[in-house]
């Protein structure tokens, strides 16, 4: 009769199946054929099942990781054995993956860290290849490689199950048809990828902690799995270019403020208001860090740019401290390189600071596309009430008022019309 | 203290919810924290986990046949034994089997003792 370890409850890594999955899935599929995603999903759930049968009688293993992957390791080869693989191998690849197979010591031989982190690479470039729709590359990123079921997707996305649900179905297809392979791109296709993947990775971080849905445990669990993704990249030494370095500096600045950024109703707290000794000093750290490493080179990516931005916030101790002509400065060259209604409204904001309220009054008026937005609406009235018009002031807030569908931003509105009664 | 068989048909391995590798992880860490407060209370005698496949082997003959032995919503995934005073205690300590709500079943059933 065997007794359950006592140390296994709290000793199972967090969110361990999800991390797992995504890099099985990677590996299977490199091995069996991008054809089979679909099976190599399936083989792998089949083996997280096995692992909640057993392990919850026996206990968890002393490595849990290496048992889940010879567990899938084994359904995989019983699944080629079988002959189920629909399109026949083709003798060169039979034998790949027999040497792979056949290797004196398997488990080991198929699952080398290397080998893992290769085939999560190689999946990574698949999932975000350029014939695939942006939005069904960013679904299928997070269900393989970050091992979310379509229901979290959906929930951190704001969008129904099925819409996501769709999405990587159509992914998928793309796959199939395309026969895009799970090889890694050449030296002249790298760059290029390099860039989709980066972006992927950036709208994925970006809809995670924008996001304003109510659960915000799945939206740092998005914002997480983006930042793995990107530290993977920053590792490699093919795709460890100071573009991904800032990149993983930006994400890293700005979950900084995970902790400060809502109140204990869920409410918002924009960056003026909120208590920065709850940001996480840690994470400022390795973001500064990481800014320091990608600033070699003379390629500047709008993520050195955007982390840039996130580091004279996070260097400021208090929101009168911050460095607005700086901050201003890194405005005008981020809309140099990516022109768009934000950055302006952001670069407006910056001279509202850095010179007077009136002068970022007019250069907000200079944006036309965004003057129903909420967001313009209460910077307006905030530049108003410095500028001593409390009237002006709650006029725009009100108007802000109406046009919020959140109840966080309408909490945090009402918020300023009642401080400036008062 | 008598001594008790506690087997359990069907449950999560079957259900649909456990598409969800973050959903299957914590439901397994409920097991986990289940058999720790059983172990605490000093009830928890031991337990495994039984394969869906097996054989059957019957009659004079022996005849060899291979499982599945029941529908899959029914079939035994495993056994505890367990210790309790009475048969209504062992039910009570039932309360926390993680799969009910998966529409899991537990048998209780007394361990035969030898001196009645």
């Amino acid at each position: 009769m065997s007794a359950l370890p006592d140390k296994n409850v709290r000793q199972l890594v967090d969110h361990l199946f999800r991390h797992e999955t995504g890099r099985m899935v990677a590996v299977l599929t490199r091995f069996l054929g991008s054809e089979n995603l679909d099976t190599a999903e399936d083989l792998v759930q089949d083996t997280l099942l096995k692992a909640m049968e057993v392990w919850r009688f026996r206990g968890v293993p002393d490595n849990p990781s290496a048992w889940l992957y010879k567990v899938a390791r084994n359904k995989a080869i019983d699944w080629v054995r079988s002959g189920q693989r629909q399109t026949k191998l083709l003798s060169t690849e039979e034998e790949k993956i027999k040497s792979i197979w056949n290797l004196s010591s398997p488990s080991e031989a198929l699952f080398q860290e290397g080998e893992i982190q290769d085939s999560v690479l190689r999946m990574m470039f698949a999932c975000c290849h350029p014939s695939i729709p942006l939005e069904s590359q960013i679904a299928l990123t997070l269900k393989t490689l970050g091992g979310l079921s379509a229901t979290e997707i959906a929930n951190a996305f704001l969008t129904s199950e099925e819409t996501i649900a769709k999405r990587i179905y159509r992914a998928k297809e793309k796959i199939k048809q395309e026969k895009i392979r799970l090889d890694p791109p050449g030296i002249f296709e790298l760059p290029h990828r390099l860039d989709s993947v980066l972006h992927v990775l950036y709208l994925m971080f970006n809809e995670g902690y924008h996001s304003s849905h109510s659960d915000t445990i799945i939206r740092e669990d998005v914002c997480a799995e983006a930042m793995r993704l990107t530290f993977l990249l920053a590792q490699h030494k093919a795709t460890g270019l100071p573009k991904v370095h800032a990149l993983m500096a930006l994400m890293c600045l700005q979950s900084s403020r995970f902790a400060a950024r809502t109140g204990d109703l869920g409410e918002i707290i924009l960056l003026e208001d909120q208590d920065r000794s709850k940001w996480s000093k840690p994470l400022i750290e390795q973001g500064l860090e990481f800014l320091s490493k990608a600033s070699v080179g003379n390629m500047l990516s709008e993520y050195h740019v955007e982390a840039s931005i996130a580091s004279i916030h996070s260097l400021a101790l208090r929101f009168e401290e911050t460095q607005w002509d700086t901050l201003l400065n890194l405005y005008e060259t981020l809309h140099e390189l990516k022109p768009g209604p934000m950055v302006s409204f952001n670069k407006a904001i910056a001279i509202g600071y850095a010179k007077s309220p009136e002068e970022g009054i007019n250069e907000l008026e200079k944006i036309n596309s965004l003057k129903d937005h909420y967001l313009y609406l209460t910077a307006m009235g905030n530049f108003y009430l410095l500028q001593g018009d409390a009237d002006i002031a709650k006029s725009f807030w009100e108007k802000a008022l109406a046009k919020t569908t959140s109840a966080k931003e309408a909490a945090l509105i009402k918020r300023k019309i009642q401080t400036c009664l008062s | 203290m008598e001594k008790f068989m506690l087997i359990f048909h069907g449950g999560s391995d079957v259900a649909p919810e456990m598409k969800n590798p973050e959903a299957m992880q914590k439901h397994m860490q409920k097991w986990f924290g289940w058999v720790e407060k059983l172990k605490k209370e000093g009830r928890y005698e031991g337990g495994e986990p039984l394969e869906p496949s097996g054989k059957f082997v019957s009659g004079p003959n022996r005849i060899v046949t291979d499982g599945p032995f029941a529908e899959s919503k029914e079939l035994v995934g495993g056994y505890f034994i367990i210790s309790a005073k009475d048969i209504d205690e062992a039910v009570a300590l039932t309360q926390d089997y993680p799969d009910f709500i998966f529409n899991g079943k537990v048998q209780v059933r007394p361990i035969q003792k030898m001196d009645m």
